[in-house]
């Protein structure tokens, strides 16, 4: 699976994509922000206020209940500031 | 309807006469442009970057231009584009233009689109101070309210 940073959470975790396998105990994306937050240094500030990040499943918003199986790329962001 | 993601600037005038392509039954064309500010507050800005997520804002935008079409099934044409990469005060950012016989649909359309697209496309644009201090901009809380009259619809 792959996982795409943008804005801050990228210049926290230091990385604009990687490529993981997921633990098994994760079902959703409420699962993935709180493992994410345990994965080192950057990971813990990006991820220190999980409510503040937005997460997109294939280029779709999704919500925190949103089951993550089947998904081929994940995006994490900041609340969106164009236009 | 289209959608144009690019680092260049954009000619509002030749978009308008592309997009109305000579077709006469068009009474209303409303145009917005966004533009960078020089000023946050009490700083000066000395230039603006806009990060994008290249896949999903093409897509975010196609289906935000979907949805006014199928609000406003009146909605003859419209055109979006936003620019990325490095701009500096007085750049224009976005340009949304849309086609109607009458202007009401135009004007409600061109807003619709607007208030979707600043807090559903993914773009992020990051302040450098004229101080050489720079920062990420902080989403705002009224542009999530703005979004809360189309619901009561």
């Amino acid at each position: 699976m792959k996982l795409v940073y943008f804005a801050w959470l990228r210049e926290h975790i230091g990385i604009d994509e990687e490529q993981v396998d997921l633990p098994a105990t994760i079902d959703t994306v409420g699962d993935l922000l709180i493992w994410q937050k345990g994965r080192g240094d950057g990971y813990a500030i990006a991820f220190s206020e999980p409510e503040t990040v937005r997460v997109a499943l294939d280029q779709f918003h999704a919500e925190q209940d949103d089951p993550v199986d089947r998904v081929e790329e994940i995006a994490f962001f900041p609340p969106m500031t164009g236009g | 309807m289209s959608v144009t993601l690019q680092p260049d600037d954009f000619d509002i005038s030749s978009e308008l006469d592309a997009l109305i392509g000579g077709r006469t039954s068009v009474g209303a064309a409303v145009t917005f442009t966004g533009l960078v500010r020089d000023m946050v507050k009490d700083q000066r800005i000395s230039a603006m970057t806009l990060e994008h997520y290249p896949a999903m804002a093409q897509a975010e935008l196609e289906r935000i231009e979907a949805e006014a079409h199928a609000k406003w099934p009146d909605l003859t044409d419209s055109r979006i584009i936003h620019r990325f990469g490095t701009l500096e005060p007085g750049d224009r950012i976005v340009l949304v233009i849309t086609l109607s016989s009458h202007r009401q649909v135009a004007f409600e359309a061109a807003e619709f689109i607007m208030d979707f697209l600043k807090t559903r496309a993914p773009f992020w644009k990051k302040e450098s101070l004229a101080d050489g201090q720079s920062d990420w901009v902080k989403a705002s809380l009224k542009d999530d309210e703005a979004l809360d009259r189309w619901k009561e619809q």
